[in-house]
């Protein structure tokens, strides 16, 4: 083909096509011989795959390949090694009681191992991923618990949730006062509740008001003492830590429209092995009750 | 009036038929938007009818300013070359370019920062991800592929280009298209399908365009004065005519009803994956491929004044890049749910792919033996030699990141997003900046402002592909490796919140560097403002246009 044009490139001595576009010309370089060679290897290697792997579809099926190799089998496979490897101690975690967990050091280092990503996949988003909790979402590190701090009580809370319509939820929740209670009532109220930790009274409130409209109302679930009830899931007015906010506004929109947050149960969607881990881990953040 | 003998101005087949058309079309989209179940489908309604009552209007008022005959084919036996709607397009490549980047910009800053999404559902990321990928591959891409193939199939064929409101039709069409798709994005349009996101009715749109330019483009073939097809040719059309293939198959959809903006496509399951990955892959393939190469083979070989390399190599590449690349897209779909042979074949083409890709390269890199030097002197050369370069490079990453060993680790990762940037940032962009500098002084007919700012450009903007590439390589590898992580005791190392955390540093730099690619846009913005609007013509006969329009 070359010797047909006798058009030479002078730089480097290629023979032109002789074509000429809008002033472009084209050399007749032969194919580079590496480019070639490099071409038909992955050609080789296509084929060679093809030979060991399943690889064309045939009218039913496809062809299998030397190997039979399956995505699907190698997950399994891969899930079968790592039952191996969890196996004898996810059987231990499975068997133990939550109290003997916690008493066994290895036992509670493995469910810790595992409590801690599957906290952070599944209860970080709402209580934080140190468990430091956020507006009306409970921080787990404390001691204040809304509906128990035992072992049993946190895998309850974890396995049915509260307010979700689990059949076995934590059901209860702080009734809407507007229109039962009068404003200023709702305000001597907000401001009692205030006191019972320790925080000051707006001026020329009626503590003896408050006081009252909390006997009347407020102590069936909170307690005469305000200690709350972990049967009913009422909060501990006294010791400083509030779900929503100790400010005087905030809490006098609690005892308006009521409070009910919701969290899901987790029954069913997290394996047996895994709640126990999680409330294990839950309880281990050092507020857990005896 | 003025001249008995000049014949009687009649308006032609074309224009009559299309200002019918509009008025039918506008019609038809007040009645759509009265009748629209949703006021953003009713919005775009009135924007069909805007445009469509826009268009009669102009149709007209060209009648009457345009002379009684057509414009000539030839003056004085040079082709008479019909550059306005290259210079529209130009224009417009350069204002998408901007809004891409700047959206782009603003995505990368709220991955790093999510507070910047302000709670606001119009800016939300989800709905700025397509805008920023629509207006960079399809607005900016897109006008750039236009307004090159029109210049470029009229001077290699010696042709006008073919029709008279058809090449207007496709650039203002096109155009228009992008508008509501964008908008779409904005207010919540989608039909969910990763770069095809515009609803039926654009789709719809689109297809007409669509198949209008590609009939200017055959059409202009035919009538060239060339005894053969130059191979920039070969690949625009190959690109016309597979995005066209493409974009039937992937939105295949029944509209809910005439007067709804929602469709549900009629493949299912894995199949629709399937459907949605031969589109996706191929719109890399065609659309930022084989449109591309097409540049680089007309601005190269043109700017650096040598032959191209290897004509016997631009035949073989040619073919066996566009019969490989279709058989590829399934490597996008590893480990999934898609039979293992599917994957096979995506992942074995794939390889087989690499070798025809680096072709394209070859001849873009080798064109330049003879003329290494002009590399030091001519910045838009050097941004077209790099982005060549940097086309290799990501010819040669993306088979890798298809073994299936390597994407069981890449997959998902920032890793893809900084394989795609290292071909849409330096590939893509660089090849078309390269293409646009060589074209606004041959349309305007005005010497570039300046060369220096172009180094700037070209310096700043590699700077923040670098940052860009390297951030998502750390990134994605990082990642992939942290999701993979187990403890001794069989369990994961790590929660995915953790993952994301160990992101943010690296988002930081990504924003940087796209900060910076973006601030190299804008000096190149500036550089060709400064040109058409100076009042020096070019004195190299060469580059001028022989005749302008």
């Amino acid at each position: 083909m070359a010797d047909e044009h006798k058009d030479i490139d002078a730089v480097t001595g290629t023979a032109t096509t002789g074509h000429d576009w809008d002033g472009i010309r084209e050399l007749n370089t032969p194919l580079p011989r590496w480019w070639l060679w490099t071409f038909y290897i992955c050609i080789l290697w296509a084929i060679g795959y093809w030979v060991v792997y399943p690889a064309w579809p045939l009218l039913k099926g496809s062809t299998e390949g030397i190997t039979a190799w399956h995505a699907r089998s190698a997950v399994v496979e891969d899930i079968a090694a790592l039952n191996v490897l969890r196996g004898p101690m996810v059987e231990r975690l499975t068997k133990a009681s939550l109290n003997d967990i916690v008493k066994d050091p290895q036992l509670l280092d493995f469910a810790r191992a595992q409590g801690r990503p599957a906290f952070a996949d599944n209860c970080a988003p709402c209580h934080g991923a140190g468990g430091g909790g956020a507006k009306g979402y409970p921080n787990l590190n404390d001691d204040d618990w809304l509906w128990g701090g035992k072992l049993s009580d946190i895998e309850n809370s974890i396995r049915h949730g509260a307010r979700n319509g689990d059949k076995e939820d934590h059901e209860g929740n702080m009734p809407a006062f507007a229109g039962v209670l009068k404003p200023n009532e709702i305000s001597a109220v907000a401001d009692y509740a205030r006191s019972l930790s320790g925080l000051p009274a707006e001026e020329g409130v009626d503590l003896a008001l408050g006081k009252k409209v909390f006997a009347d109302n407020c102590a069936v679930c909170h307690g005469e003492n305000g200690k709350g009830n972990h049967e009913l899931g009422s909060a501990n007015l006294t010791d400083q830590i509030w779900l929503y906010g100790s400010d005087k506004a905030t809490i006098v929109q609690g005892i308006q429209n009521g409070r009910g947050g919701v969290m899901p149960a987790w029954n069913g969607r997290l394996s047996e092995p895994i709640i126990k881990a999680l409330t294990v881990y839950v309880y281990s953040f050092g507020g857990g009750e005896k | 009036m003025a001249n008995a003998l000049a014949p009687q101005k009649q308006m032609t087949f074309g224009e009559g038929g299309l200002v019918l058309t509009f008025i039918a079309l506008a019609a038809l989209c007040i009645v759509i938007a009265a009748k629209a179940y949703t006021p953003e489908y009713a919005f775009h309604a009135y924007l069909f009818t805007a445009a469509s009552i826009a268009a009669v209007f102009a149709i007209i008022n060209r009648y009457y300013d345009r002379p009684a005959e057509r414009a000539p084919l030839t003056i004085d036996g040079k082709p008479n070359y019909n550059m306005g709607p290259v210079k529209f397009a130009t224009v417009a490549a350069m204002f998408w370019g901007i809004a891409g980047f700047t959206v782009g910009l603003i995505i990368a800053l709220q991955l790093a920062f999510p507070a910047l999404n302000f709670d606001l559902q119009w800016i939300s990321f989800g709905r700025l991800r397509p805008l920023h990928t629509s207006a960079v591959i399809f607005a900016f891409g897109g006008n750039v592929l236009l307004a090159t193939s029109f210049y470029v199939v009229q001077r290699t064929s010696r042709a006008r280009l073919a029709g008279d409101l058809a090449p207007w039709f496709v650039i203002l069409g096109y155009n228009f298209f992008i508008l509501i798709a964008g908008t779409g994005y904005l207010l919540g349009i989608t039909q969910g399908k990763e770069y095809a996101e515009p609803e039926w009715y654009s789709d719809l749109w689109l297809t007409v365009v669509w198949v209008t330019y590609l009939l200017v483009f055959l059409a202009t073939l035919w009538r060239r004065t060339e005894p053969h097809i130059y191979v920039a040719n070969w690949f625009y059309l190959a690109f016309i005519v597979t995005i066209a293939v493409l974009h039937l198959g992937n939105n295949a959809t029944v509209p809910v009803s005439i007067f709804s903006s929602k469709s549900y496509i009629v493949w299912s399951g894995v199949q629709d994956a399937m459907v949605q990955w031969w589109y996706g892959h191929n719109a890399v393939g065609f659309f930022l491929t084989a449109g591309f190469l097409a540049i680089m083979y007309y601005f190269i070989p043109k700017r650096a004044e040598r032959p191209v390399y290897s004509y016997r190599l631009s035949i073989i590449h040619f073919w066996a890049l566009i019969f490989l690349y279709i058989w590829a897209g399934p490597h996008h779909l590893h480990y999934t749910a898609l039979p293992d042979w599917a994957q096979t074949l995506g992942m074995t083409f794939s390889i087989m792919l690499w070798m025809p890709s680096w072709g394209g390269m070859i001849n873009g890199i080798m064109t330049l033996s003879g003329a290494w030097d002009k590399l030091r002197t001519d910045p838009v050369l050097r941004l077209m030699v790099v982005s060549v370069a940097f086309y290799g490079m990501s010819t040669f990453e993306g088979p890798m990141m298809s073994i299936k060993i390597v994407n069981s680790l890449s997959h998902y990762t920032d890793w893809t997003i900084g394989h795609v940037h290292s071909g849409a940032l330096g590939w893509v962009a660089y090849i078309s900046f390269g293409a646009i500098y060589c074209l606004v002084p041959w349309l305007w007919n005005r010497p570039l402002y300046s060369l220096k700012l172009v180094n700037w450009h070209f310096w700043v903007s590699t700077v923040g592909i670098v940052l860009y590439i390297t951030a998502m390589w750390v990134s994605g590898i990082l990642q992939g490796l942290m999701w993979r992580a187990y403890t001794s005791l069989g369990f994961l190392e790590y929660s995915f919140v953790e993952t994301v955390e160990a992101m943010h540093p690296f988002y930081v730099i990504r924003a940087l560097g796209g900060f910076l690619f973006l601030c190299g846009a804008l000096i190149m913005v500036w550089n060709l403002w400064k040109t058409v609007n100076s009042a020096e013509k070019a004195e190299t006969a060469g580059l001028a246009l022989a005749p302008a329009e």
